[in-house]
């Protein structure tokens, strides 16, 4: 029996009376996911609600020469069949470039393909009919007549001089380049007594979403005005792109987000399809709807993690890393993607390698590369797992070098609690971090010593088992420095307004939106506790951009450190305007009072003068009584944005706990923990969870997660029978710990917890795996995902 | 395709539905368009994910590998009514205290099948509960917590029953 019953913490700082923050308090939205009366967007039907569906091309790289439409349009229940050409004359064209990533490029994208396809799975027609079935069976109806053209598909020759280029006006496949060199790496690895190196590669996956990418746009010709029922992280973000490229202001446009079947990332981009599907609706009047099916998703939901890293590491004998270098290469498909760009995760490389560790010494050189594939771009802890594996991967390998104990290694170069603020090797700046705290932490409660004890018993028996690290830092609750700096309109700050209602609940309307991770409770939780009133009392309104202050949404780990942050401080806000009123009517100063429990009280004794209700009664209905002069304002909103710092960041450290069978070649995993500081525990379950989720996704990519192409550019796995996702009977239980150093920005001090999971998971699956092979002098596995025949070959029995 | 139709009989949620179908359409697809039953949920639609998971004369199929035609005179059962029959209240409960939900997407198809499980009785291992719930995808959780609320609940009857 693992269900722990709530309970209140001991009082903090943070703490009033009925206070919720430290608390496990279950999520207010579960109830009706739990019994199908959610509303996702797939459940959404409309009047005269049409249906889109997309011919999509099935080459990599083709110019197309004809569409016929002539028997689509034929076809039973088709309403309409739109080409790119056509469409484009509603919707713009985008360039996914941000200014702040120096010298990024790429070529303007259509909302349909415009005499061109340039991936397998590109829309290149667009077929509206009754039903799903009938917009399908207009599908295959519609002739295109393509010219294949030469595809690019590897990386490592994108930028040769034979290769073709994808987009001719940009001049070469090249879409950003980034290099870094800070301190004196030449003289580190000069100095160092051993010097190891290694090359990483990422196999390409994607989100896998449950629910796949959906939206009904609805065009409302009298309204002039769209409202768009969309499954995204940035409800705001998106109101900005379609009245952009649709050319409508803002305010003609809403963007309403209720639930969400997932999304890490997968769904805070700008996609074709989904913008062809408001360009529809505006083109025909009418609502319409597009739900990605499974095949879809995979050819078009973002991809992310190809990536190629060579990296080097100097150490001395007594374990002092001397310097670090790394050239990191990277096929993002053929466009930038829009607005976030597809340089983000190259440019998190750079910056998150030889994080954790003091060594100052550090060359990089990462380059992103265009390529006839689908699109990658920003997936859940952006950058971090490959950051996280090359730098782990490179600190074991030294460590076995210079025979030291792994954990050792780690104690002898981590950065000192208490050196912050601090910085890491490419200028990353920290506030505070807990490394040493958080190692000793996993050091005994996964009783390392005992481990390696067993470990080595079992290894006379033939058992071949593993133990692995990693080290992390983790970016949350970004500035304005990850995107407004490169002139992206997505809101870093974010706000929330909170109202009292007549009977003295309360409502908050927040900027940050749900997807799963419980955003809704944290906010209830934090406006609860600084207004005063119990949690049942507080009903959240999130993810409708008529009906919320402006904010980012959620995704990067802010919605409870900067959604959260806004939240606390309209409640106190507001509680202050009550006890303006509340001084009023009882004849005596605010600051003797408190609000407590759904009640102002005395602030000294705790004794109840009002209850809310009442005052709500007098405010709303017998205002007339108030002393004259005294206006109550049951309303307040407060936004935040951190200001001090560019990031919070985080840090941990995880272990896995794994063993090789060396006959199968599979691994089975027996056990992971993950130690992390995300500052204020808002919600110790949700934490938890976050980061049992965020593991498990990285288990995925460590193991079974691999979007296998051909040199064509096909996509040979592309449905849930062929990719592989990590599901219960393959997953170990994952034991969390917490060290808690709060940010100093905010008064709640929380930090974010969604990416550490999913940061620290794969690299510490392969330095399990080849811990576990190291005494069989099998070759080192550095090529994820880590399949049985990539065991076998490195055991050398296939 | 489309002009080849059946005419269905069958019970839904205890409710007689009568209906006529295309012979493609497939079981969920029936119950989230035709009726507007939208509890069960469609994730990939060739018989990976459990996200369509119902119930057809008392055992769990998947709704996109099964078609509407083929329930003629079937008993189906879905999330929406075994909700309110209260059969699962509990299991339920327990998914809601220990966050064994995030999105909320699988969660139908997961209940249900966690259901089936339980209703065999007795306690079973965590292996068993996790080789059991294995073809119900969840891409939130990790699974744990999914493991714990259904062993808490097992653990809860089986002590009821004494």
């Amino acid at each position: 029996m693992k269900i722990v019953e709530d309970s209140p913490p001991v009082l903090t700082a943070l703490d009033r009376p009925n206070s919720y923050i430290g608390r496990s308090v279950p999520r207010p939205n579960l109830a009706r996911l739990a019994q199908g009366r959610a509303q996702f967007v797939t459940d959404v039907t409309l009047p005269r609600m049409a249906h889109v569906a997309f011919v999509r091309s099935p080459h990599a790289h083709a110019r197309i020469k004809t569409i016929d439409a002539t028997a689509a349009k034929k076809s039973p229940g088709v309403i309409a069949v739109v080409t790119g050409a056509e469409l484009a004359k509603v919707i713009t064209p985008w360039v996914g470039v941000l200014t702040h990533l120096k010298g990024i490029k790429s070529a303007p994208q259509h909302a349909i393909a415009v005499d061109r396809a340039c991936w397998v799975g590109e829309a290149v027609c667009a077929v509206v009919a009754r039903t799903r079935a009938e917009a399908e069976d207009g599908c295959e109806k519609v002739t295109v007549d393509y010219e294949e053209l030469q595809a690019v598909t590897d990386p490592e020759t994108a930028l040769d001089a034979k290769t073709p280029v994808i987009h001719p006006d940009l001049g070469d496949n090249l879409t950003f380049e980034r290099v870094h060199s800070a301190g004196d790496p030449d003289n580190g690895f000069a100095e160092a007594d051993a010097v190891v190196e290694a090359t990483f590669m990422f196999g390409r996956h994607t989100g896998v979403c449950n629910e796949p990418r959906a939206i009904v746009a609805d065009w409302n010709e009298g309204e002039q005005r769209l409202t768009a029922y969309h499954a995204t992280q940035a409800p705001h973000m998106m109101q900005n792109l379609f009245a952009k490229h649709l050319t409508l202001s803002e305010h003609q446009v809403r963007v309403v987000t209720k639930d969400v079947g997932g999304s890490f990332g997968i769904k805070v981009h700008t996609y074709a399809d989904e913008m062809a599907t408001v360009a529809l609706s505006k083109l025909l009047k009418r609502p319409v709807k597009f739900v990605a099916d499974r095949i879809e998703s995979f050819v078009t939901d973002i991809h992310a993690r190809d990536h190629r890293v060579k990296g080097r590491i100097g150490v001395k004998n007594d374990g002092t890393i001397t310097a670090w270098e790394i050239d990191a290469l990277s096929g993002i498909g053929p466009y930038s993607v829009y607005p976030r760009t597809s340089g983000i995760e190259a440019n998190q490389i750079v910056n998150l390698t030889g994080g954790p560790y003091t060594c100052p010494n550090y060359k990089a050189r990462a380059r992103v590369v265009f390529q006839n594939k689908n699109v990658m771009c920003q997936y859940r802890a952006v950058g971090h797992p490959i950051a996280t594996a090359v730098t782990e991967g490179l600190v074991e390998l030294a460590a076995v070098k210079i025979g030291m104990d792994p954990l050792e290694i780690r104690r002898r170069n981590l950065i000192a609690d208490d050196a912050h603020p601090s910085q890491g090797p490419s200028g990353i700046k920290f506030e505070a971090l807990s490394h040493h705290a958080s190692l000793a932490h996993l050091d005994s409660m996964m009783n390392y010593a005992g481990l390696r004890a067993e470990q080595a018993e079992l290894r006379k028996q033939g058992i071949y088992r593993g133990i692995g690290f990693a080290s992390f830092v983790e970016v949350t609750n970004p500035s304005a420095a990850f995107y407004g700096v490169g002139g992206a309109k997505i809101s870093a700050q974010d706000g929330a307004t909170v109202r009292l209602d007549a009977t003295g609940a309360i409502f908050c309307h927040t900027g940050v939106s749900e997807q799963g991770q419980g955003a809704e409770a944290v906010i209830a939780q934090c406006v609860a506790t600084s207004f005063g009133v119990p949690m049942e009392q507080v009903r959240v309104i999130m993810g409708d951009t008529d009906n919320t202050p402006y904010g980012g949404g959620t995704w990067a780990s802010r919605a409870a450190g900067i959604g959260g942050e806004a939240a606390w401080q309209a409640g106190k806000a507001l509680r202050g305007n009550v006890l303006a009123v509340a001084g009023s009517i009882l004849q005596t100063t605010p600051d003797t009072l408190d609000v407590r429990n759904g009640a102002v009280v005395d602030a000294a004794t705790g004794t109840e003068r009002m209850p809310l209700h009442e005052l709500a009664r007098i405010c709303y209905f017998r205002p007339d009584t108030l002393p004259a002069g005294v206006q109550s304002e049951l309303v307040a909103t407060r936004h935040y944005v951190p200001r001090a710092w560019a990031f919070s960041f985080t840090n941990g450290i995880q272990a896995s706990y794994l063993e090789v069978d060396t006959d199968s070649g599979f691994v089975k995993l027996l056990k992971h923990w993950c130690i992390e500081d995300c500052g204020t525990v808002i919600n110790p379950q949700l934490v938890d969870e976050q980061i049992r989720g965020g593991v498990v996704q990285g288990l995925g990519a460590a193991l079974f997660e691999h979007c296998l192409y051909d040199q064509r550019g096909q996509l040979l796995n592309g449905n849930m029978a062929d990719y592989l996702v990590p599901m219960a009977v393959e997953m170990p239980d994952i034991e969390c710990g917490h060290v808690v150093t709060p940010t100093a920005d905010s008064e709640l001090g929380a930090k974010g917890a969604g990416e550490a999971g999913t940061a620290g998971a794969p690299g510490c699956v392969m330095n399990a795996i080849n811990d576990a092979l190291r005494p069989l002098n099998a070759k080192l596995l550095t090529d994820m995902p880590f399949t049985p025949d990539k065991i076998l070959r490195a055991l050398g029995k296939v | 395709m489309s002009d080849m139709r059946c005419d269905i009989e069958l019970t839904v949620n205890g409710e007689t539905v009568m209906e006529t179908v295309e012979a493609r359409t497939t079981l969920v697809d029936f119950l989230r368009e035709t009726l507007a039953l939208t509890g069960s949920h469609v994730g990939c639609e060739h018989g990976v994910c459990g996200a369509c998971t119902v119930r057809v004369d008392g055992a769990i199929v998947r709704g996109c590998l099964m078609l509407a035609a083929q329930c003629n005179g079937a008993k189906v059962e879905t999330i929406e009514g075994v909700s309110d029959s209260g059969q699962i209240a509990d299991l339920q409960s327990a998914f809601e205290r220990r966050n064994a939900l995030q999105c909320g997407f699988c969660t139908p198809g997961m209940l249900l099948t966690a259901q089936e499980l339980l209703s065999n009785g007795g306690v079973p291992s965590r292996e068993t509960i996790r080789e059991h719930i294995s073809g119900n995808y969840c891409r939130c959780t990790g699974y744990q917590a999914i493991v714990d609320a259904i062993e808490a609940v097992a653990q809860a009857r089986a002590g009821g029953r004494k």
